[in-house]
């Protein structure tokens, strides 16, 4: 049932390994492991430039495993879905997937994810970080199961623009039939697999869920099928590249969830995040729908938003002022880099009203250590809207054939 | 008839004494109310009932001593019906085998310790000072902290004040013991045990506390506030028992223009478009209304009533741990002599009699409960109804009614097996206090809090709905977010005991819910 | 009677316990002329090593160093003069049926031990420590402030008041009431509102009754769990942890810095009174007879023994001797110091795992905690205790001779006075088998490895150190006695009803544990009424 493998205990190997774990041993070149959920993941395979521009151009394989699962059901799971998150889950079809985000009741975000619909009644929740208290007290009232599935299920990220075809080789056969967020069962070499069309890169790209125990066969056929179409495994830090391009919030970097906060004012709410898409007034009660609500009237103090940064210095952690002076500050950089794809110095940003209004042009100071002397950048930075990126292949179906 | 065509402004779930309360106030202010009472007749905990064939007794609440005298004007009670059968009861604190004491009689208390007698009136005086302090804290609905509405910074500076004007010594004095226990109160105090013990249960009656516990101070202040407003007619009973109070209650409302209907019980509360939109009973009837007031406990209200559906994640949370297992049990006996309580006057014998030895006594009897376990050696509130209101009896019998501390909600091995063993060691005390009483015994019934539960409809059979305590008090209570009547849900309102200030025969939660609904209507 | 001494010194600090160390420390490095007296022929109180057996060193009182302000440790240099803190990681619960509950720093770990007793609670974990540190975040700066009388009118304690209430109003509507819930709340209810699995509760609540007379199910008892987060976070990060060389170490570096600074300490001095001239402190008799004159007397002995055995009654307010009586300080925990011949084996702990290292405990359900209270309050010591068992010696090398171990182990409860009459060695001896039994069930080799074993009773503790009680916190925690009701209403600022005379003691605002602030309180009070600067 747990794909881990007989370990040294946990107060000696507090982390876990994933089922793809001895391949990502092998094929990385810098021993440059990270813990992510528990588990232990690759960071940069070989250099985070080419994992990135694999993302862009071809194919590319990420072990997403650790990313957090419940399995949903019960008479029911759909009303307490609805009830959980801020978006109408009856309008979830089965075989379909959503976006979601969740709050508490003062309408600040808890974590975001994603719903898969399974069966009527029947939902895989995939979350950035482990939901079972929140869930479970959620589920207080209403007749629904929650159960942890993380180590039951092997998941693989196939994202960039070849990777259709690269599925296809691999067997998955009318993959290019898969609409955005939607989801097909599929068996290849008798190996049961999950995809979705759906990922974190904004690129073309798929999910593929699995038994722990077909995992390595899968990874492997994978790498043979993709030879031709540059397939390689990538770490965090070139999908974390890719998602800033796309737009995408990562939790603890664009927010902190309002069950870890400990100083006063870090919560986020959706409508604060730029989110308000995500939150659907017209359904039935949700939690954290009146306080939204009563935001909604009162008008936004700060929004995030995407900056367009002058020069090409990336502005990481870089304060937000009013103006070149430095005087009045208005806000933080959450997220940034140096887009190599739009050839744009890219950042999120969290800016307070009224200097989120795209067009407005606040500065960015940046510190710059240069050879271990720290210089100083005020760059403007221009309010843009979001994603930086988003080609039109993302959405294509049937996507290209080659 | 159609939900659409009832012309009712406000439904009231639950007859109990503050349903009936908040009724009456909102009847007598204009407002069409309709109070839907699930059981065959009103009342809730004050209710008089049959429990033998000929034998009449107070089922839950047994005594009138917390009902402010100014409610009772104001709704006229006595035009409705309402008559004492006795005022001004005493207290007198039972001892096997010695003589009993007279709560507040000087001599009786001088024969015991000298030094008691002297500490006394001082302690008695600057306890009634300090409840004076807390029944404005009492009477008036819980501010909210942080708000920016003048009504909740008033309150909370009006507070301030007050305890500012009882002057540096008293205030020291209340702010040091308002925290304390209420045995380390009387250790401090006084050296007889049957004095330390009586005061000790007043302490912790209803509460889910020995009298070591910190917080009993102020659910003893709590007490004397409360009788403090009561004023003359302090621990009063209402002649044909508790069940009076309630008819004379309902006899306001419906005079004022509610109207009444028992055996209704509800299903559920109806919402529309994020508002309270009326009621269905369990009959599937469906009855609308802007304003839906629950008498219900917080948990009855919002976990069933309503529905987590209809409430944040957090608050539900809040409300699924609000303390409502109840540890008090209630005993009837019916027997055919007036029982000879050692050494109890014929005064006495018609007020309350305290089984409570000692502080230690009353402390050990609840250590039982915090294992899930009845008192082996219970604590116990006793009354002779029939003393003063001969027709709750057949004649020349009685009824002794009880309360009894402390029984779990849940005991290990379940009730079936356990209550006959429970009431056997109910009787055995009973017994070593009133010799032959057990000879006498025509009829028996002991409630659990289990059996509370069921026949008064409150979650964990708790007479304050749920434990008064620090955490679970004023603007806390039941939960943040609905410490001031009104709901999560526009237009669905609390009255009952889970509302500050708690349960008892009070009616004041009542009262401050209608004013509530009323100034919002004028909003 | 003996001649007065020589010299009028600016300040007498009675006791040289960490608190009056402390005190004299920053009234030493404001320029005044400080002498520390204690009874003892040692200095430290309640924070000593001691030499009691062949070449083992006991922190026979306190024995962990969690508390101590970040800030004294700082501004007296303490590291400077030899005190080292060695961090410990982890501890454990050992359960009846064999199994175990560990804690581990690292949070994946922690995550995986918790959730092989429950897996909500092993997350549910984050929302405790979450809700325990915005509590700490709250409290924290109070710490080392003096609590206002709010019945006062003057400008200082009204924007003390001020400061309190702004302080709460701004962490929002609904933490605040949090706040109050939570320092109003009993442990195990508070445990209920995270917790499902018994085992994780039982460990938890254990630091919510050390020292207390007060039991997991006591209202109040929850904030008391501050203390076992007090110590994680920001720059207090690593404060707990064993002083090198026991915990005489701390004190012996406040003495080392008192001397750097001018102070003097006199040891095998005990003070009879307190002398005091047209109602102001002048000085202190000793025993002997001895008189010896200061403008300022500082008593860091508890309150009670300050006012009702070293102030002669004449000079106190009757209002004042009657709420000194009436102050709570009760004996409630005994100690065992015990020379073992080698680590003992406990097969509960899977072998290699490193709480070993960390406290121990044995208590499996909050039940029988709560049982452990009953017999306390009936006034025998608890038939199966609440034990708080450290081996320092894993980790110092100076605390045992080599391959030989030093175990600490605090005992809840223990009371001060016996129903059945007086403490005798045989009780003494009783007791102190109830406790090895207890440990021994997780332990088989145990008992045939003790070499040694120092009992210690409040009795022991009072007769030896001077604690009411034998006290740890110099007086409860309770509601009733915190900030401005402690020790007094009405003298919650240092000061006493005698002029010149002030308390520095855990009896005072924020209380107990070897935290210093106490004494750092009380010195910023003096050296403000002698007109001097504040020397942090």
């Amino acid at each position: 049932m747990n794909t881990a493998r007989p370990v040294a205990p946990h107060f000696r190997k507090p982390l876990l390994e994933t089922p793809f774990h001895d391949r990502a041993r092998e094929l990385q070149q810098n021993d440059h492991f990270v813990a992510w959920a528990g588990y232990s993941t690759v960071d940069v395979f070989t250099t985070v430039e080419q994992e990135y521009f694999a993302v862009r151009n071809a194919t590319t394989l990420y072990d997403l495993t650790p990313m957090v699962k419940y399995r949903i059901a019960g008479p029911d799971a759909e009303r307490y879905l609805n009830r959980l998150v801020t978006r109408d889950v009856r309008k979830l079809k089965v075989g379909r997937v959503s976006y979601v985000v969740w709050c508490n009741d003062s309408g600040h975000i808890i974590d975001d994810g994603t719903i898969f619909r399974l069966g009527p009644q029947d939902f895989r929740v995939c979350t950035a970080e482990r939901q079972l208290d929140w869930f479970s007290d959620s589920a207080i009232g209403f007749d629904v199961a929650i159960e942890e599935v993380t180590g039951d299920i092997a998941a693989l990220a196939v994202q960039g623009p070849t990777s259709c075809f690269v599925l296809k080789r691999f067997g998955l056969e009318g993959i290019e039939r898969l609409r955005p967020f939607e989801l097909g069962e599929f068996t290849v070499g008798g190996w049961p697999i999950m995809a979705s069309r759906t990922g974190f890169t904004g690129d073309l790209g798929y999910e593929l869920w699995m038994r722990p125990a077909d995992a390595v066969s899968v990874w492997d056929e994978l790498m043979a099928a993709g030879r031709t179409r540059g397939i390689r495994p990538i770490g965090s830090q070139a999908l974390n590249m890719a998602r800033i391009e796309a737009g995408f919030l990562l939790p603890n970097v664009d927010f902190v969830s309002a069950e870890h906060t400990v100083r006063i004012n870090r919560d986020r709410t959706p409508l604060e995040l730029g989110l308000g898409w995500l939150v659907d007034f017209d359904k039935p009660h949700f939690t954290g729908r009146r306080a939204l609500l009563l935001q909604r009237e009162q008008g936004l103090k700060r929004l995030l938003v995407g900056l367009d940064v002058a020069g090409n210095k990336p502005a990481h952690n870089a304060l937000l002022y009013a103006e070149e002076a430095g005087r009045r500050e208005v806000g933080s950089v959450t997220s940034a880099m140096w887009s190599p794809t739009c050839k744009r110095n890219i950042a999120l940003a969290i800016i307070d009203a009224p200097y989120h209004a795209v067009g407005t042009t606040v500065w960015a100071d940046i510190y710059l250590n240069r050879e271990l002397v720290w210089e100083r950048r005020m760059a403007a930075a221009r309010v843009v809207g979001r994603p930086f990126f988003a080609p039109e292949r993302r959405r294509a179906t049937p996507p290209a054939d080659r | 008839m159609s939900a659409a065509t009832v012309p009712f402004d406000v439904i009231i779930a639950g007859a109990g004494h503050n349903g009936l309360v908040c009724a009456a106030t909102l009847a007598r202010a204009g407002r069409r109310v309709l109070v839907l009472e699930a059981g065959a007749t009103v009342g809730g905990c004050a209710v008089t009932r049959e429990f033998a064939p000929g034998f009449r007794v107070s089922a839950g609440a047994h005594l009138l001593h917390q009902m402010p005298a100014g409610l009772i004007d104001e709704l006229g009670l006595a035009a409705h019906g309402l008559e004492f059968a006795a005022t001004g009861l005493p207290t007198t604190a039972l001892a096997a085998g010695a003589a009993p004491l007279e709560i507040g009689d000087a001599a009786a208390l001088a024969r015991r310790s000298a030094a008691d007698a002297r500490a006394w009136p001082l302690y008695d005086a600057r306890l009634r000072r300090f409840a004076r302090l807390l029944h404005g804290l009492l009477a008036a609905p819980a501010p909210r902290l942080g708000s920016d509405a003048w009504s909740d910074r008033l309150a909370l500076g009006k507070l301030g004040l007050k305890l500012r004007l009882l002057g540096k010594r008293d205030m020291r004095e209340f702010l040091r013991v308002i925290g304390m226990n209420a045995y380390d109160l009387v250790t401090d105090e006084f050296e007889s045990p049957l004095l330390k013990g009586a005061l000790s249960l007043d302490a912790v009656l209803g509460t889910n506390f020995g009298p070591r516990a910190p917080g009993t101070v102020l659910t003893l202040l709590y007490r004397l506030a409360a009788e403090s407003a009561a004023g003359p007619r302090a621990l009063a009973q209402p002649k044909g028992g508790m069940g009076a109070v309630s008819q004379a209650l309902a006899r306001a409302a419906t005079a004022a223009g509610a109207t009444i209907r028992t055996a209704a019980p509800v299903a559920r509360i109806a919402v529309r478009e994020d508002r309270a939109a009326g009621v269905v009973l369990e009959s599937g009837e469906e009855l609308a209304a802007g304003t839906v007031i629950s008498n219900a406990d917080a948990k009855t209200t919002f976990l069933k009533l309503l529905g987590p559906e209809y409430l944040d994640t957090g608050f539900v949370r809040r409300v699924d741990h609000f303390r409502s297992r109840g540890v008090t049990a209630k005993l009837h006996l019916a027997v055919d002599r007036l029982p000879a309580f050692g050494g109890a006057s014929p005064r006495a014998l018609g007020g309350r009699l305290l089984v409570a030895p000692s502080a230690d006594y009353v402390e050990r009897a609840w250590n039982h409960s915090k294992y899930l376990e009845w008192s082996a050696q219970p604590a116990l509130e006793i009354t002779l109804p029939t003393v003063h209101d001969p027709a709750l009896a057949p004649a020349g019998r009685h009824v002794l009614s009880a309360i009894v501390q402390y029984a779990p909600f849940a005991p290990e091995g379940g009730w079936q097996a356990q209550k006959p063993l429970f009431l056997e060691a109910v009787l055995g005390v009973l017994e070593a206090h009133a010799p032959g009483l057990r000879d006498s015994i025509l009829a028996a019934e002991l409630s659990t809090p289990a059996d509370l539960e069921r026949e008064f409809r409150m979650s964990g059979g708790h007479w304050h709905h749920g434990d008064l305590a620090f955490d679970q008090f004023y603007m806390v209570r039941p939960v943040p977010g609905a410490a001031q009547h009104s709901t999560p849900l526009a237009g669905l309102y609390l009255c009952g005991a889970s509302c500050h200030p708690g349960g008892g025969v009070m009616g004041i939660a009542g009262r401050n819910a209608a004013h509530r609904v009323l100034a919002e209507a004028a909003r | 009677m003996a001649a007065a001494s020589q010299r009028r010194h600016d300040v007498i600090v009675i006791g040289a316990g960490h608190n009056g160390l402390v005190a004299a420390c920053y009234m030493a490095r404001a320029g005044l002329d400080v002498l520390v007296l204690e009874r003892n022929d040692y200095i430290g109180g309640a924070a000593v090593s001691r030499k009691l057996y062949e070449d083992f060193t006991y922190s026979n009182c306190s024995y962990v160093c969690s508390l101590l302000r970040p800030e004294i440790m700082r501004t007296l240099e303490l590291p400077r003069f030899g005190l080292q803190i060695i961090p410990y990681e982890g501890g454990c619960t050992m359960m009846r049926d064999g199994g175990h509950l560990a804690l581990y720093d690292n949070h994946d770990a922690l995550r995986r031990e918790l959730s092989r007793h429950s897996k909500r609670d092993a997350e549910a974990y984050d929302r405790f420590s979450r809700d325990i540190i915005r509590q700490c975040k709250f409290i924290k700066p109070l710490l080392m402030r003096e609590p206002p009388d709010p019945t006062s009118f003057k400008p200082r304690d009204l924007m003390e008041l001020l400061y309190l209430g702004q302080r709460l109003y701004n962490v929002g509507e609904q933490r605040m009431y949090d706040t109050i819930r939570f320092w109003t709340m009993s442990a195990a209810d508070f445990l209920d509102e995270y917790f499902e699995s018994e085992i994780v509760k039982a460990h938890f609540s254990g630091s919510s009754i050390i020292g207390t007379a007060l039991g997991p199910r006591s209202p109040g008892s929850a904030y008391v769990l501050l203390h076992h987060y007090m110590g994680d976070i920001d720059e207090t990060v690593g404060a707990w942890g064993f002083a090198r060389g026991g915990m005489g170490a701390v004190t012996a570096a406040l003495a080392g810095s008192l001397q750097a600074s001018g102070g003097s300490v006199r040891t095998a001095a005990p003070v009879e009174q307190v002398l005091i001239r047209n109602g102001r402190a002048r000085g202190v008799v000793l025993a002997s007879g001895e008189e010896i004159e200061a403008n300022t007397v500082v008593s860091n002995m508890d309150v009670k023994r300050t006012f009702l055995k070293a102030v002669a009654p004449e000079h106190l307010p009757e209002d004042f001797l009657t709420a000194v009586g009436r102050f709570k300080i009760r004996g409630s925990s005994g100690k065992l110091n015990i020379a073992l011949d080698g680590l003992p084996t406990f097969p509960a702990i899977p072998a290699g795992a490193p709480c070993i290292r960390g406290d121990m405990h044995i208590t499996d359900t909050i039940a029988m905690m709560e049982r452990a209270y009953d017999d306390w309050k009936e006034g025998r010591w608890s038939a199966a205790p609440y034990v708080d068992m450290l081996v320092p010696s894993q980790i110092d090398p100076t605390m045992a001779p080599d391959g030989k171990h030093y175990m600490s182990v605090f005992v809840q409860y223990c009371p001060y006075e016996l129903a059945d009459g007086p403490w005798t060695d045989a009780k003494r001896q009783a007791f102190g088998a109830t406790v090895i039994d207890a440990i021994a069930r997780q332990s088989p080799d145990f008992k045939s490895l003790i070499r040694h074993a120092e009992i210690r009773t409040p009795w022991d503790i009072e007769n030896e150190v001077g604690l009411t009680e034998g006290n740890i916190f110099q007086g409860e925690l309770t509601m009733d006695q915190l900030l401005f009701n402690r020790p007094v209403p009405g003298y919650a600022q240092y000061r006493t009803p005698v002029r010149g005379l002030y308390l520095s003691g855990s009896s005072t605002h924020p209380g107990g544990g070897v935290m210093g602030a106490p004494g750092a309180n009380a010195a910023r009070r003096v050296l403000a009424d002698l007109g001097r600067g504040d020397t942090r």
